[in-house]
């Protein structure tokens, strides 16, 4: 009981603070409660038994990602006087595509199908039952993005040398 | 266990980790400064109590009664918000380590460990990434050049040999093969400490330590002769003393990591065969974690008032050039040996 009083609870900090996101003005803001967002989805992970992806939410999105941004957006040094304003249509779209990838989302959600999961069993989100299954049944899929995440760094720092050889 | 027993074991437990982290933080600065003194032949702080053993606690209330000045245009509440992230994040790290093994009193079983998490190693690397945030909203919050720079020098430096650092864990872990700190303690009983195993692994961890921590050799975002006080330069009073005390703080917990994962954490030799009972044995566990811990901070300090700083560039060379390409052939070495020895 405790539990779901709990996941509401966050999920309603994750959303309020995903929409604070948006509607705040300073840049810097934004980020920090986007990190805010992570952390309370990191919290509905820990309550799901999913401690791993939890700790690793917070380590690479929070932790990592977001410092990034962090630290770009204070390089920028940007406010509100000197931030350019986009034009309505640019905007418009943005709203139309964000409602369309919304809705993609929500159909892939509603056409996958829901394979019981037992809710008693509390080693489904632990790290060797994980590590079992991506280095098993899906070690395929597994190595492959792996080998795409190293194309992307490699073209990051091809990307970021000033003279390219 | 009754819900009632547990849950007063485990708040005692909190307190007394908790204080002993305010105390070891505490008397760190005495002691850093009492080992300055006999490095650079100097006496060191002997004015408040015996040997100014209070000097301390007269630092902590100058700290407190000190004017407290918040600039005009920063903003206010990030201002403020950094050093409680700072704090914060130093102090809830000593949640996983284990520091004893159990005590047995009245037919219950009291670890001596507040929280054993089967992903305890993970959580100390999230507790420190997110260490950084103190630093770099209190750095521009402050509104100051010389703020932003030490800032962003901080978090630049942290996410850099936290790669490292992580890497450096991943041989340990193929070594132990669990992430729970407790059980990585348990298996070093004897002579079998991690260190013997993973000496690379080690000295790695034991570098990116210092960045972490922000120590020297790796002081830069706080380097006075470049950037004044680098990212606190704005803070005075408490809010000054928390950022200095969370340094403390880190190093005693990074000492304690370093104890636990590679020292044999509450493990000695020989000590089962004193016979003495499993209660005084605990005890005698938390001493010797300590005994290693308060050796570790000493390093600490041998190191700052031995080594001059490096310079920034050097800094990422080494961290980027070297740890990172080091550890990556540490993960592959500990690999082969494993394999060699028909341990996967």
């Amino acid at each position: 009981m405790m539990q779901k009083y709990l996941f509401i609870i966050l999920g309603l900090f994750a959303v309020l603070s995903a929409l604070m996101v948006v509607f705040e003005k300073n840049p810097v803001h934004s980020v920090l409660y986007l990190v805010l967002t992570f952390f309370a989805i990191a919290g509905e992970f820990v309550l799901l038994n999913a401690q791993f992806i939890a700790i690793v939410n917070v380590i690479v999105y929070a932790g990592a990602i977001m410092v990034l941004f962090l630290f770009v957006i204070m390089l920028l040094n940007l406010n509100k006087e000197t931030e350019p304003h986009k034009a309505l249509w640019m905007k418009f779209g943005a709203v139309v595509t964000g409602g369309l990838l919304l809705l993609v989302l929500v159909s892939t959600l509603k056409v996958a199908d829901n394979a019981e999961v037992n809710p008693m069993n509390t080693n489904i989100g632990a790290i060797r039952q994980l590590g079992t299954v991506l280095f098993g049944q899906f070690l395929l899929p597994f190595e492959v993005s792996a080998v795409l995440f190293l194309a992307a760094m490699v073209g990051t720092v091809m990307l970021s040398k000033k003279d390219i050889k | 266990m009754g819900l009632s027993v547990f849950i007063i074991y485990k708040a005692i437990l909190v307190l007394i980790v908790f204080s002993i982290s305010l105390f070891m933080a505490m008397y760190s600065t005495y002691a850093e400064r009492k080992v300055a003194g006999f490095m650079q032949d100097r006496l060191g702080p002997n004015r408040a109590g015996p040997f100014g053993i209070l000097q301390p606690l007269a630092d902590g209330v100058k700290m407190f009664m000190k004017e407290e000045i918040i600039p005009n245009v920063s903003n206010k509440y990030l201002f403020i918000l950094g050093p409680s992230i700072a704090m914060f994040t130093s102090c809830i790290t000593g949640a996983v380590i284990p520091w004893g093994t159990s005590l047995h009193i009245a037919g219950y079983t009291f670890p001596l460990q507040i929280t054993d998490i089967n992903i305890g190693i993970l959580y100390l690397m999230a507790v420190t990434s997110i260490g950084v945030y103190g630093i770099m909203i209190g750095g521009w919050a402050s509104n100051n050049k010389y703020s932003l720079l030490g800032a962003l020098r901080a978090s630049s430096q942290m996410i850099s040999y936290e790669i490292a650092m992580g890497l450096a864990i991943i041989a340990l872990v193929m070594h132990t093969g669990t992430l729970s700190l407790r059980n990585i303690a348990a298996q070093q009983s004897g002579w079998h400490w991690n260190v013997i195993y993973q000496p690379l692994g080690f000295l790695i961890f034991l570098i990116c330590a210092f960045a972490e921590t922000n120590r020297t050799p790796f002081d830069l975002p706080e380097s006075d002769s470049e950037l004044i006080g680098g990212y606190h330069t704005e803070y005075s009073s408490m809010k000054l003393g928390f950022y200095l005390f969370a340094e403390y703080i880190n190093m005693f917990i990074s000492s304690a990591v370093i104890s636990t994962l590679y020292f044999g954490g509450y493990n000695m030799p020989f000590v089962h065969r004193l016979g003495l009972s499993p209660n005084l044995e605990a005890i005698l566990g938390v001493i010797f974690l300590f005994a290693k811990l308060c050796f570790f901070i000493f390093f600490f300090m041998w190191v700052r008032w031995t080594i001059p700083r490096f310079r920034f560039d050097q800094l990422m060379g080494l961290g980027w050039k070297v740890l990172i390409p080091l550890s990556l052939f540490n993960i592959g070495l500990t690999g082969t040996i494993m394999w060699w020895f028909h341990k996967i």
